[in-house]
């Protein structure tokens, strides 16, 4: 069996809605499926741009758009079946959101009210990991657990064309190649690791061609297709749960916003390279799908619109101006068993706080 | 029965692995070969590959695939051949295994427990003798322990095991043959509480892993010198039983910490601030360090001037009673 990727990626929908199907690649949704992941990169989307609305009002500290990436998440997302499991970087606002897991929760991290705070659990969505590709290594490690179980469940973790530099991918698709574990190594190459583009990343012909050297299929697909990331991501993954081992995905797609919002993309992209972006747009494409085939008019996109909004605003109340919690709680979850240490300097802690209040009733 | 500190771990190993089908153990070299210092011997052939088995050459994935298997929910026991051969791992012990309990505010348990031989005295090429123990007692989130005696090698390695926390336990390698006439299984005190293996009156010695046995010599070197040692094994480093330190500094007014690891930022840094903080107007003296020293650890012939041995304790012994 050849490793090697094929030549192209996989495309099936043209950015102005004409739908090439693909034997090898069936899509296999009903309509009321691909409205449904239409409406919910409009959400993902519109979310998106509320949370850098908050943060240029001073509300989060930093935050890392995916605008451009709602088809490569999404519709990846779309192709798993409950019980998978999501290890996400910090960018995957869309998948959690198909993922139910509340935006608002994931956007703490960014406000800096806590780490992280949503229970990894409840929706199977891991938490963000901000160190480059370490989170492939906990992917991998939990295909494993579930592979010795017989538990017919499949990981999918997600990385950037940047983190297919980092060691801990690579390590993770050795474990996972040897061990044939269920997991599917989805790789969004937006162009950029920061300002680095990815000609200053890799020799490597494609990042699919990388997977070669740990005994993986590498899959291709235009990350701004939803129908083609549907149904390569699908095919990854039902191979990984029917035992047929790992896969890497290189979704190709673009990072319009920069790196995160205190970087200026300005200093080493250019305008004309975004606009050219900009006609790729996988919200578009499936628009204009839908529109083609009557699947989609005013009215419902009007009612989206209004919807994604709503819980814009729903994210908006929850973080504007959100309290953080008690001081006192961070020495709460350091270690399950109690511990000596962390009841004395809980205690160094409350007594500064209260002579700080005491000193604040006196000022006042 | 006579065990040794290596067939002790191997017997907390087996039976943790008995009891328990969630408990794995990977590593290495662990499985068929049964590990560099047989300490996993045969446990593969007992529990099956599933159980116990060898994974590809990289620390990293061998730290970071036991933390997704342990949010998956299995306990486990992930082996690093050698202290200096941890270092590749550092990312995913300190900025993920120590971290992931806090960051997701109590919802992640991983207990994960990492066995690192370590600590030098057998003549080994670089890279194999090093006294990493100061970068994970500072990483909060992490509990470090390291046994001193067979006894401690069983109990101390069940109880990381069955603890939710991680747990990393340094293993001292030149101790791995040393002998003790004991019956497995067997219980000990909570790690977390420090032992003293021999009561003195003169000097405390604080000591912990491969320099516990040295410190049991050197008190018994002193008795010819007329000075009564007590030797105190901290079992644990992280949590560090400061209560037992002081009780012990505050009979004897005088303490020298011994440990392998370089002098600056090693423990006897934080146990002589722990000992001059709460008991300061105990000392008599101020609290003395026999350690290596602030050099890269030194090539196998000269690793028997740079390691602390008896002599040097006492050496600082008398400069404590000279206060």
């Amino acid at each position: 069996m050849s490793l090697l990727p094929p030549e192209e990626p996989v495309h099936l929908l043209d950015p102005d809605g004409t739908l090439h199907e693909d034997p090898e690649y069936p899509v296999g949704l009903e309509d009321e499926a691909l409205v449904e992941l239409h409406r919910t990169m409009i959400v993902t989307r519109r979310i998106d741009r509320e949370a850098i609305n908050l943060q240029r009002q001073g509300q989060l500290g930093v935050y890392a758009s995916c605008l451009g990436q709602e088809a490569a998440q999404v519709a990846s997302a779309w192709a798993l079946q409950d019980e998978d499991w999501i290890f996400p970087s910090y960018r995957e606002l869309g998948a959690a959101i198909v993922r139910d897991v509340d935006p608002a929760d994931l956007l703490h991290l960014f406000r800096g009210t806590w780490l992280s705070d949503h229970d990894p659990y409840e929706h199977r969505f891991a938490l963000l990991s901000i160190p480059i590709g370490t989170q492939a290594l906990h992917a991998t490690g939990f295909a494993m657990g579930a592979r010795f179980d017989g538990n017919p469940i499949v990981t999918v973790v997600y990385f950037g064309d940047g983190g297919t530099s980092e060691g801990d991918p690579h390590e993770a698709m050795t474990f996972a190649g040897v061990m044939r574990s269920p997991v599917v190594f989805f790789v969004q190459n937006n162009q950029y690791a920061i300002s680095v583009p990815l000609s200053k990343q890799t020799a490597a012909p494609t990042l699919a061609h990388k997977a070669i050297g740990y005994g993986l299929p590498g899959y291709r697909c235009d990350g701004n297709d939803p129908l083609a990331t549907y149904a390569v991501t699908r095919r990854a993954v039902e191979r990984a749960r029917a035992g047929h081992g790992p896969a890497l995905i290189e979704a190709l797609t673009y990072r319009m916003e920069a790196h995160t919002t205190s970087d200026d993309a300005s200093r080493y992209r250019s305008d004309e390279e975004l606009e050219a972006a900009a006609l790729t747009d996988p919200i578009a494409r499936l628009r204009n799908h839908l529109r083609r085939r009557d699947l989609l008019d005013d009215a419902m996109e009007q009612r989206f619109e209004e919807e994604a909004a709503e819980r814009a605003q729903a994210v908006r109340d929850a973080i504007y101006d959100a309290p953080h919690g008690d001081p006192l709680e961070l020495f709460d979850h350091v270690y399950v068993a109690p511990r000596a240490d962390m009841a004395a300097q809980r205690d160094e802690l409350r007594a500064e706080l209260a002579r700080r209040e005491d000193d604040d009733g006196g000022a006042a | 029965m006579t065990v040794t500190l290596a067939q002790a771990i191997n017997r907390a190993l087996a039976d943790a692995m008995a009891e328990d089908d969630r408990v794995l153990v990977f590593g290495e070299d662990v499985g068929r070969l049964g590990g560099v210092f047989r300490v996993t011997d045969g446990l593969q052939s007992r529990f099956g590959e599933q159980r116990c088995f060898d994974t590809p050459l990289a620390e990293s994935g061998i730290i970071g695939t036991a933390i997704g298997l342990a949010m998956y929910g299995y306990r486990p026991v992930a082996e690093m051949q050698f202290d200096g051969f941890s270092y590749p791992a550092f990312e995913q012990l300190v900025s993920h295994l120590a971290k992931l309990r806090n960051r997701s505010r109590g919802t992640l348990t991983l207990p994960v427990t990492v066995r690192i031989p370590y600590g030098g005295g057998i003549g080994a090429v670089e890279h194999h003798s090093e006294s990493p123990e100061s970068y994970w007692v500072h990483t909060a989130g992490l509990t470090v322990v390291s046994p001193g005696t067979p006894e401690d090698g069983y109990a101390m390695v069940r109880e990381a095991i069955a603890s939710d926390d991680p747990v990393i336990v340094m293993e001292p390698k030149r101790r791995y043959w040393m002998k003790a006439d004991v019956e497995l299984p067997v219980t000990a005190p909570p790690s977390r509480e420090a032992l003293v293996r021999r009561e003195g009156t003169d000097v405390t010695i604080v000591c912990y892993g491969p320099m516990v046995r040295t410190a049991l010599d050197a008190a018994e070197a002193a008795e010819d010198e007329g000075w009564s040692l007590e030797v105190l094994d901290l079992r644990s480093l992280s949590p560090m039983d400061t209560e037992a330190i002081v009780a012990s500094v505050q009979r004897t007014g005088r303490a020298v910490v011994v440990h392998e690891a370089g002098r600056s930022l090693g423990l006897g840094a934080e146990v002589a601030a722990r000992v001059q903080e709460a008991a300061f107007y105990h000392l008599q003296a101020p609290v003395l360090r026999a350690t290596g020293f602030d050099t890269p650890y030194p090539p196998a012939k000269l690793e028997q001037y740079w390691l602390p041995d008896v002599d040097r304790i006492l050496d600082l012994v008398e400069r404590s009673l000279a206060y």
